[in-house]
């Protein structure tokens, strides 16, 4: 039985005033590799690339590099430092007899890496609007993409943690499924290139989609398919989700 | 007086193994109820489960007039639980350690930073109040934890081995601020291992041992019954335990071998001591019957794994 309540806006709230607190440090952790790509690929190697399809290798990357900030800073927030709350700082069994219950405490944490990966690609793209490079006012829906993007991976982590062991498990997570798809979801390069059984691949991954979609929003074109693109991102997210929580309840909880 | 737990025929079973066997308690409003028992006994998982933690495998349970399984929220609402394992929140300060807490409990903003002082004040930490958690002595973070637990003013407060790990001074200074508590009508529920502990603080206790309750009652009373008033060690090096042991078998005392030592349970210490004196025994230690006692005898002198 899933007992989740409002409630889970305190487990958020407690770590919204960590990350308040610790603003500055997180701030750094956030920016610095999505900016570093930006300009060393998009700035440095971009110059020796001319064109990608009909735009600068900048114009090309930032999109991608939106929407995989989102990915990272929600997968991090519920891998690692899920875990280290769970195992090594005991916090979630100091949270869960007060009236929050556990469910309250995994949804609180997954709405958290969502707000987390609002945070770190709204200050992406920030970053991209100030090098003129949004060209559409779709660019608007961005945030939202975001949300999802950040909910979809929020809710994976959550489900990784919920089997983990320990800290190694999840850099196999990262280096075999997170590492992967930041590589081989369109950001870098256009898929049109990949023989049609490997861009079939690709377009399994949702990052694939979610880059699609931020492309298209900021160059203000319609997404090739939409539909299918929404429904990759948001569809499985959901299951994840509700599996997170039914898996957490049942790790923690003996 | 009104019941603020019970439980019937208590189960909790693992995949392996059975932590508890089926217990039977009822622990009334404004008593010290202490559970005492070896490592592995099943007193924190019978903590565990009153305090929400833990689902039963079987059995009935009533805490504060409501089944755990149930809403628990409803129970942990008037509930303080102060764990074995320090685990505050080592991202926060002292003091917000305590109105994060109090958030978790809906309590306003105004009122959790009021009550967060008056805590403070109460376990000697008001100086600490922008202190990190790393930065406190282990005797200070469980006064920290002490506070915590009472940030909703709880009917009910749970304590898991309150005293583990401390120092003598911390000790005393945890045994005060608890039986302030109980002067101001909080019900207490604790475990430990030390027996004065136990003595010293709880109205009542029950003995666990291999997941059952083999005693439950007032120390002083389960000490009188199950022991008497004084015991008597005597010393076996260089002593034949056999003719020691038919010695005392003419008197009207209980004898325990335990190591090197026989432990002689009595009423009148100094008349046994005398007889045994006369005998030509020397080396024996006459004190009083202690809670410890009757542990170890209800769960065996051997050490247990």
């Amino acid at each position: 039985m899933i007992n989740l309540s409002i409630r889970f806006s305190r487990v958020w709230h407690r770590n919204f005033d960590v990350f308040v607190k610790y603003m500055y440090v997180s701030l750094i952790g956030n920016l610095g590799d999505p900016i570093l790509y930006l300009v060393a690929m998009g700035f440095g190697l971009g110059t020796f690339l001319g064109t990608i399809e009909g735009v600068s290798y900048v114009q090309f990357l930032a999109p991608g590099i939106i929407v995989s900030a989102a990915m990272f800073a929600a997968t991090y927030e519920c891998t690692y430092m899920s875990f280290l709350k769970m195992i090594h700082l005991k916090t979630y069994d100091a949270i869960i007899v007060t009236p929050v219950n556990i469910e309250d405490v995994v949804v609180g944490d997954i709405v958290w890496g969502t707000s987390k990966a609002l945070f770190s690609a709204g200050i992406v793209c920030v970053v991209v609007a100030a090098c003129g490079l949004m060209h559409s006012a779709w660019a608007l829906l961005l945030p939202l993409l975001i949300l999802i993007v950040g909910f979809h991976f929020a809710s994976l982590a959550m489900c990784v943690t919920s089997t983990c062991p320990n800290f190694d498990y999840y850099s196999y997570f990262f280096e075999l499924f997170i590492t992967p798809l930041f590589f081989f979801s369109g950001i870098f390069f256009p898929l049109t290139h990949f023989p049609p059984w490997l861009r079939l691949v690709a377009h399994c991954s949702p990052l694939t989609h979610a880059v699609e979609l931020s492309r298209a929003l900021i160059m203000g074109y319609p997404p090739p398919h939409a539909a299918i693109s929404v429904s990759i991102l948001i569809i499985p997210a959901i299951i994840l989700f509700y599996v997170s929580i039914v898996r957490m309840k049942k790790r923690i909880i003996k | 007086m009104e019941s603020i737990a019970r439980a019937r025929q208590l189960v909790k079973k693992y995949a392996h193994t059975v932590a508890v066997a089926g217990i039977d308690f009822e622990i009334l409003e404004n008593e010290c109820f202490g559970f005492i028992g070896p490592n592995g006994a099943g007193k924190t998982t019978a903590m565990k489960m009153l305090y929400c933690f833990l689902p039963r495998t079987g059995g009935t349970l009533e805490v504060l007039g409501r089944d755990p399984s149930v809403h628990p929220e409803l129970i942990k609402r008037d509930l303080g639980v102060i764990p074995q394992d320090t685990n505050l929140d080592t991202d926060l300060n002292v003091f917000e350690n305590l109105t994060c807490y109090a958030r978790y409990f809906g309590i306003p903003h105004a009122a959790a930073s009021a009550r967060a002082a008056e805590l403070l004040d109460f376990v000697h930490l008001t100086e600490k109040r922008t202190s990190e958690i790393e930065e406190l002595s282990s005797g200070m973070r469980r006064r920290l934890l002490i506070a915590r637990g009472l940030i909703n003013s709880p009917r009910l407060l749970i304590l898991d081995e309150p005293t583990v790990g401390l120092d003598p001074q911390a000790r005393h200074l945890i045994w005060n601020k608890l039986r302030e508590l109980r002067a101001q009508n909080v019900t207490l529920i604790l475990t430990t291992h030390y027996m004065d502990e136990a003595a010293e603080l709880c109205d009542r206790v029950a003995v666990m041992d291999k997941g059952t309750i083999l005693a439950t009652g007032n120390p002083r009373e389960l000490i009188r019954a199950h022991i008497g008033q004084e015991v008597l060690e005597l010393n076996l090096t260089g002593i034949d335990p056999n003719a020691a042991l038919a010695e005392l078998r003419r008197l009207p005392v209980k004898v325990e071998a335990s190591g090197q030592k026989l432990y002689i349970h009595c009423e009148d210490g100094r008349q046994v001591l005398h007889l045994l004196t006369e005998s030509g025994y020397r080396h024996i230690t006459r004190r009083p019957a202690t809670l410890e006692d009757v542990f170890l005898t209800l769960t065996g002198r051997d050490l247990v794994d």
